[in-house]
């Protein structure tokens, strides 16, 4: 058995696409070239370990869900619910990614060249060494890191396709009760939900944002130094328990 | 039927049987397609079946449909009422009636082919008409009411009758199955439209039946829709005080009369109209400037029984457009694309490329900003 397998993805349905993966993967296969992907669902579900997938075309709903360790790049779009659940891992897609991306996300990196839908990280959460990251080139739209537990959320707004649209839409973090969400420049506070801290990243904030964006710039081959000439603002709750009181009295 | 769905006598039992205000509206998960072309060439209905069958997974096989516009141009000027029947005496009373309001020019099967995912279809026929001179009743409606109103008529009277299409060089095909073995069914690949809209239904609470497969559509109106409208009582209540009864237990159907209330009727612009469906948060209308501000609050006091809420993404057209819109805090996807004088949309991304491969430009666009294309001239 070859430790690379080419696979066009053609017409093929998605159960019998990822049957074939999920059948290489326990002959041994460390390394996945994909052609043609038109949607096709759950594409490196709850695959373990150090495998490689490099996907041409669209990649479809839950795309690299419960996904512990591999590395996977998608040049092309991702659909809606791309890194769901995922537990370990890289993921990169030099398009857009849809809805819902890196929903109850727990481990791993997702890097997005340009826009992401709605509701992006809604409930990431964070345990002991497992710190779920997201870094989003372009912009966001509402909802982003709704009812966020843990991890961070880095947003760029420089690689978007729509020039008039606010870095991030309504609703930010509404519900949030844990982890991080950075955003480069600035954000419309009435964009933001209510109980949060807005402040100035500080330093060892920024050490932490140059760490995952000299990680997005070697994967899209951009400028670190342009992503970094400026200050970035920082999210985060005001409390662990926003509706601790919403149902007492 | 034995394959599980309701005859479309057995429905009419069950609906009229029920009070207007206890009847269920349905709830269903689906995928859409739509295409336009500016200038009005024409596609093969080979189009959207095709973009269609990639989002295969989206439905469940309970429902498919098509609306396709300009696919009837020597009779272009006539009304063309697709009906559904149990047998051919449903038909026959169906026909009585037509005939008494209208003249007819050509009554005829709809062409079908046999296809193994298709299974027990009603009698399909389709009559093109025009409003008889000396009309029987309705002598101060303007056409269009009257169509309506004789399309009402038939839906309401005749047990085992359905008209499902009611429009000019348009038309509706839909049933009970996946839509790619029902575009197979109606042989679509024979037809050339300007616009095409498909569905795939997953319906979850209510049963399958051949009349509940989208698209909706009245006059050239037709709606494709993803999602579920909680606000159907209200909406069909306020429907139902300007004489549009909804009788289809499926929560669409009130889009379809909404858009033919406020745009035909009332002579709101779309864009106006998919403000009412969908309109601006309040706090969004306090950062406004003056004069938008007091148009916004108008248009949310004036129609508020008509906006929808709940989760939804719908793509309607009148023949000379297409509109794609979502609810306003997208709960449901929608993607649109542009290649030249084309511009698609659809639920996923994957079914746009499966026809257009490389488009000039692809998006989503943002909750309740609608998307609209005019056709020219």
């Amino acid at each position: 058995m070859k430790s690379k397998l080419v696979i066009d993805a053609k017409g093929i349905y998605y159960r019998d696409l990822n049957e074939r993966i999920r059948q290489a993967v326990k002959e041994g296969v460390k390394e996945f070239e994909l052609l043609n992907v038109s949607g096709q669902r759950y594409i490196g579900t709850a695959l373990d370990g150090e495998i490689k997938f490099l996907i041409h075309g669209v990649a479809g709903q839950d795309t690299a869900a419960f996904m512990r360790g591999p590395y996977m790049r998608i040049e092309g779009n991702a659909q809606d619910g791309l890194g769901n659940t995922m537990d370990d891992g890289f993921v990169s897609c030099t398009g857009m990614a849809g809805d819902v991306m890196g929903y109850a996300m727990r481990g791993g990196q997702i890097h997005i060249h340009g826009d992401v839908g709605y509701r992006v990280g809604i409930h990431m959460k964070a345990y002991k060494d497992k710190l779920p990251v997201i870094v989003i080139g372009g912009k966001a739209g509402d909802f982003l890191g709704e009812y966020m537990a843990g991890g961070v959320i880095i947003l760029l707004g420089l690689f978007s396709q729509d020039k008039d649209a606010p870095i991030a839409g309504r609703s930010l973090a509404t519900g949030m009760h844990g982890g991080t969400i950075y955003v480069r420049e600035y954000v419309p506070e009435y964009q933001l939900a209510d109980n949060l801290l807005v402040e100035k990243a500080d330093d060892e904030d920024r050490k932490l944002i140059e760490k995952y964006v000299r990680r997005f710039c070697e994967e899209f081959d951009e400028d670190i130094a342009k992503i970094l000439d400026t200050d970035f603002l920082r999210i985060k709750p005001k409390s662990h328990r926003p509706y601790g009181k919403l149902y007492v009295g | 039927m034995n394959n599980g769905c309701l005859s479309i006598t057995e429905y009419k039992r069950k609906i009229f049987a029920t009070k207007s205000y206890l009847r269920e509206k349905d709830i269903s998960g689906c995928g859409l397609f739509g295409v336009i072309h500016r200038k009005r060439e024409k596609l093969s209905g080979q189009i959207a079946i095709d973009a269609i069958a990639v989002q295969h997974d989206r439905g469940n096989g309970l429902g498919g449909g098509f609306a396709a516009y300009g696919i009837y141009p020597e009779l272009a000027n006539q009304y063309a009422l697709h009906l559904m029947c149990d047998d051919q005496t449903a038909l026959d009373r169906a026909q009585e009636i037509i005939k008494q309001y209208f003249v007819m020019h050509l009554s005829e099967p709809i062409p079908t082919r046999k296809t193994s995912g298709v299974i027990n279809p009603p009698v399909l026929w389709r009559i093109f008409v025009h409003p008889r001179l000396d009309r029987p009743a309705w002598v101060h409606l303007n056409d269009d009411d009257y169509v309506v109103a004789v399309v009402m008529l038939v839906n309401k009277q005749v047990p085992g009758a359905y008209i499902f299409s009611s429009g000019k060089n348009m038309g509706a095909f839909k049933g009970v199955g996946f839509p790619e073995d029902i575009g197979d069914f109606f042989r679509l690949d024979e037809y050339k439209g300007y616009i095409w809209t498909a569905h795939n239904r997953f319906p979850t609470n209510t049963p399958g039946w051949w009349g509940g497969a989208h698209p909706f559509t009245l006059l050239e109106w037709s709606i494709v829709h993803n999602g579920e409208i909680s606000s159907y009582g209200i909406n069909s209540r306020y429907l139902c005080q300007h004489d549009y009864e909804c009788t289809l237990m499926t929560d669409t159907e009130v889009v379809a009369y909404l858009l033919d209330l406020l745009i035909r009727k009332h002579g709101l612009s779309k864009q106006m109209a998919s403000k009412v469906f969908a309109p601006p948060f309040w706090d969004e209308i306090e950062r406004m400037d003056e004069e938008e501000k007091e148009a916004y609050t108008a248009l949310r006091m004036v129609y508020g029984s008509a906006l929808l809420n709940g989760p939804f993404a719908i793509l309607f057209s009148d023949g000379k457009s297409l509109t794609g819109l979502n609810d306003r805090i997208k709960l449901r996807p929608l993607i649109v694309a542009e290649k030249d004088e084309l511009v698609f949309m659809a639920s996923e991304d994957c079914s746009i490329r499966s026809v257009c491969p490389e488009p000039d430009k692809l998006w989503a666009p943002k909750a309740g900003e609608p998307v609209i294309v005019e056709v020219e001239g």
